[in-house]
């Protein structure tokens, strides 16, 4: 039984780092229609940001605390400011591109993206300072769940919270939402849809980056290609819980991390990738429209 | 010949992309020592790089509103290439065909074993491309799980020729019908996919392959892999390493051709139409009775075959195989390939190929930064020039003016 | 009287609960032009993608009596490739040519299902793909010539002005052999000379022995082309007739003018 808790908790968490990569997928897919290959890329350099700058200011000797918070929001300003360029670069000039070219340039923007970070970088593993510290409170259950799962999950609640509420109430939400339905009527009623666009892609890098900075602490160690991996996990989650639809996102990396965690914990941890891929192709082939997701017919 | 604006503009992107790039170029932290290396001299060579490029961006673009203006006005008929008349008419062609291939035919005579070596790399990449050119060059499939296949036929080979002593010759085929049976098995089901999952489908697939490769030891013997396969086998005669590399060389030259001319004749066939049809709109080639499972399944399969037969290949030359050479990289070589050399052109995949292998291989100081490369490669061709470097062109016929309107 | 080309029996299509398409009838008989007409958003789409297989309707049936008098076929639950196959053809509303494609290829894909040669064939070619490549490029450029579009066989379909695209769209339709033709608003975005061009095009593809039925907003076009007419307005039949009698009927003018007037 405390194995079973043991690895369900460690599920949630994996779930909850998902989630966080997966709202990136699904919030760009919901408005631009586009797999955007690089968002796991996204996602490394947001935890390589926050390692750089975590281990410079440890050194330096700063306390604890400010490391979290500039480390943090070091890692969400420059992977927005990635994921923004990114649009812009490689995305922003093929929106009237076949879907196939808009496809190619973003498996090459992920290729380079790693491959940067691989150069200016390293190629091995880095060992990731301890940012979360063992609670004392947490003692009594530290052989089931950890204080870094808490603060992962404590942490993703409250950022869901502020998403769904962002989208829900703030004008920004409206006019994704609105750019997300139909894109030429949104800039009829004078909606920026450039800017809404930059918007989505600043607020996914900004959650991916955070879900880096949170699980490379969590584990310990990163290298360049940790996106590669959770970008294609992240991508499953999105999809089994239906893609463009957020809480399917949060949903699906729930019970992708569940999956994977029960299933490396009973059955074998030598197949851990293979099951989250085997999950996506399952789901794509039987219900590509995902748990909360609806199918959508194409226009003729 | 820059406007003041211009240049403005240019100075911004310069200095943003120095902020971008300032945590991961500049800073250089060593966890261990407790060291941290500012590499400031990074940031200045980024602003120069940055500013340039934008600038260099920018005359390209204002220099296609103007050739768009003219030709818009009338200004000027649009010539043909020199390449795409060379392709097209046969006086060219053909002796220039004859040419190219008796210099294949005496290079390695003039040249080391190692450089025969690297020739034999870059035409099995020439034929890779080639056959995934038909899936996502001629029928629009993305196939990023390409490398697959191709560890299907090396695996193949290696395994039955462990196992049950079986050659190269008859490998080849096995491999590649193999090879075609998973492309099916695969296929089958992702293929009423739409096509950004499909790519991601075969992405995972791919990556499911070499996983159980890596991890069935019982069945692949694991990543130590399989050493001591064969090279092929001249009738029974056995072979020194040159003359052996030499014969594999030829093979390689001949598969090759095989491979242009199967493609070819397949590109303006029926089917290869249908191909065609079906990357341009699906639903439209549906309503004009092209069953598009049917079509896609074949072109997937017929890809498959290729990655097969390149793989038996691959195994033979290398003779020791394990499941690192069959990663996502590899995959992304092949299609760099094709999208460089243009999707569904033959001679373009060929030069995409011998520029991408052969490149790195010649400018060993590059060589570390030959997947960035490829990375900015993918995306500055679909942003640019997404027909790629020999764009193709569809066949044209000729008829004469009469009313009955005989085919040519 | 014959049996007709198209039978429509009570055919009802919903979208997640939203009923598009209501029980409607619809028959075209043998060398007839027949207009579905109606307002925007009334269904009419929705029709054409139900019977040529696009959509599985939810209820009603589709049947087609070949005219060569083999047995009816029933159309429900088929794929648009199989619809195509058993001699109905159609274009689009908003043009669906294979752009990077030449317009003669455009027309060949057309006679993709008439023609057999595969892999092998092309390969090898066989005697017999040779054979069946001929055909394909002097049929295909027997109907380019038909419409009007033989001096530009070898242009790229995206560079075709917007009328051409049209015709080449017809054209398409033809090479597959049908023997009915559905055509999706022909004349939308044609000025009126191309128009009249059109109405031609159209009345020598009946007379060739296929029977026509369309789309269309442009009414000069429809009152003269048409045999016959069925209105929809909100997925439902409303009125259906000769020309005359449709364009007298209170229900059709009060759909298409609104309720004020028809008070």
């Amino acid at each position: 039984m405390e194995y079973f808790i043991e690895l369900f908790f460690s599920g949630l968490t994996r779930g909850a780092i998902y989630a966080l990569i997966a709202l990136g997928y699904t919030m760009v897919y919901g408005i631009i229609g586009l797999i955007n290959f690089a968002h796991g890329e996204i996602y490394m350099i947001g935890a390589f940001t926050s390692f750089v700058v975590a281990t410079v200011l440890s050194i330096y000797g700063f306390p604890l605390l400010s490391i979290i918070l500039l480390a943090g929001l070091a890692a969400a300003v420059w992977s927005a400011s990635y994921g923004y360029t990114v649009e812009k670069i490689a995305y922003r000039p093929l929106r009237h591109a076949p879907r196939l070219s808009a496809l190619i340039s973003a498996i090459g923007m992920s290729i380079f993206l790693q491959n940067y970070v691989l150069l200016a970088q390293s190629p091995d593993f880095q060992p990731f300072p301890e940012l979360i510290p063992d609670f004392e409170f947490m003692e009594p259950f530290a052989h089931v769940v950890g204080s870094s799962d808490v603060v992962i999950l404590l942490t993703t609640a409250l950022v869901m919270v502020g998403l769904t509420l962002l989208i829900k109430f703030s004008r920004l939400g409206k006019a994704m939402r609105a750019t997300a339905q139909d894109r030429t009527m949104a800039m009829l009623v004078g909606i920026d849809v450039n800017k809404i666009i930059s918007m989505t892609f600043i607020i996914g890098s900004s959650l991916a980056a955070i879900g880096g900075m949170l699980i490379a602490s969590h584990i310990g160690q990163i290298n360049f290609f940790i996106g590669f991996i959770a970008g294609i996990k992240a991508f499953t989650a999105a999809v089994l819980g239906g893609i463009g639809s957020i809480p399917g996102a949060v949903l699906g990396g729930f019970v992708l991390g569940l999956t994977e965690s029960f299933a490396t914990g009973y059955v074998s941890s030598d197949y851990e990738d293979v099951f989250a891929f085997s999950l996506l192709v399952l789901i794509l082939i039987f219900k590509p429209a995902g748990l909360l997701g609806r199918e959508a017919a194409e226009k003729v | 010949m820059f406007s003041l604006e211009q240049l403005k503009k240019s100075l911004l992107v310069s200095l943003w992309f120095a902020f971008l790039t300032f945590p991961l170029l500049v800073i250089k932290v060593d966890p261990i020592q407790r060291t941290v290396l500012w590499r400031w001299e990074n940031m200045v060579l980024v602003a120069i790089g940055s500013f340039l490029v934008s600038l260099l961006v920018r005359v390209f673009n204002q220099h296609q509103e103007r050739r768009r203006e003219r030709r818009a006005a009338g200004g000027i008929a649009e010539r043909e290439p020199l390449i795409q008349v060379i392709l097209r008419e046969p006086k060219y062609l053909y002796p220039l065909s004859a040419a190219v291939l008796l210099c294949s035919l005496i290079f390695p005579h003039l040249v080391s074993t190692y450089q025969t070596n690297i020739l034999i790399t870059a035409l099995m990449y020439v034929m890779l491309g080639l056959g995934l050119n038909i899936v996502v060059g001629l029928a629009g499939l993305l196939d990023l799980g390409y490398v697959a296949f191709y560890a299907v036929g090396a695996y193949s080979y290696a395994l039955l020729n462990y196992h049950f002593d079986v050659g190269f010759w008859m490998a080849l085929p096995i491999g590649a019908l193999l090879a075609a049976m998973f492309g099916v098995l695969l296929g089958f089901p992702v293929l009423r996919l739409r096509g950004d999952y499909l790519a991601i489908v075969t992405l995972g697939f791919g990556e499911i392959i070499r996983l159980i490769l890596e991890n069935w030891n019982e069945f692949s013997q694991g990543p130590s892999g399989i050493s001591n396969i064969p090279r092929p086998g001249f009738f029974g005669v056995e072979l020194s390493l040159e003359s052996a590399i030499l014969y594999l060389y030829y093979i390689m030259i001949a598969m090759v051709i095989f491979t242009i001319f199967v493609v070819n004749r397949l590109q303006d066939s029926r089917i290869g139409r249908a191909w065609v049809a079906l990357r341009e709109d699906e639903i439209a080639c549906q309503a004009m009775g092209i069953d598009k499972r049917k079509t896609k399944l074949t072109a997937f399969a017929l890809g498959a075959t290729w990655a097969g037969m390149v793989g038996v290949i691959f195994a033979a030359k290398t003779t020791f195989i394990n499941p690192a050479s069959f990663t996502f990289l590899e995959s992304a070589i092949i299609l760099c390939i094709v999208v460089l050399g243009g999707m569904g052109s033959i001679f373009g995949v060929i030069v995409g190929a011998l520029v991408l292998i052969l490149l790195p291989e010649y400018l060993r100081a590059l060589s570390d930064y030959r997947m960035l490369a490829f990375g900015a490669v993918l995306v500055t061709m679909m942003i640019f020039r997404p027909q790629g470097v020999v764009a193709n062109i569809r066949r044209s016929y000729q008829f004469r003016a009469n009313p009955d309107g005989e085919g040519q | 009287m014959n049996k007709p080309v198209l039978q429509v029996d009570g055919l009802s299509m919903d979208f997640g609960g939203i009923r598009a398409m209501c029980e409607l009838d619809l028959e075209v008989h043998r060398g007839q032009i027949v207009a579905l007409i109606g307002p925007n958003g009334a269904g009419k789409t929705t029709f054409f993608n139900c019977v040529t297989g696009i959509y599985n309707p939810t209820a009603g049936n589709i049947f087609l009596n070949p005219p060569d008098g083999s047995k009816p076929i029933r159309l429900n639950g088929l794929k648009p490739n199989q619809v195509t196959r058993k001699g109905m053809a159609r274009t689009f509303q908003n043009i669906r040519l294979f752009q990077k494609m030449t317009v003669l290829e455009n027309v060949m894909i057309g006679r993709h299902c008439r023609t057999s040669s595969y892999i092998f064939g092309a390969v090898f070619r066989t005697r017999a793909t040779v054979r069946e490549e001929r055909e394909t490029v002097e049929k295909s450029y027997r109907i380019l010539q038909k419409v009007g579009l033989a001096g530009a066989v070898n242009e790229l379909a995206e560079n075709l002005p917007y009328g051409a695209q049209r015709r080449l769209e017809i054209a398409r339709a033809l090479a597959t052999e049908p023997f009915l033709l559905l055509l999706d608003e022909p004349a939308a975005g044609m000025n009126p000379q191309e128009t009249r061009e059109l109405d031609e095009l159209i009345n020598r593809i009946r007379d060739e022995g296929h029977s026509i039925l369309l789309i269309e907003h442009d009414m000069k076009l429809v009152m003269s082309l048409s045999d016959k007419i069925f209105v929809v307005d909100y997925g439902r039949k409303i009125a259906e007739g000769s020309p005359r009698e449709v364009s007298s009927d209170p229900a059709v003018i009060k759909a298409y003018l609104g309720e004020d007037i028809d008070a």
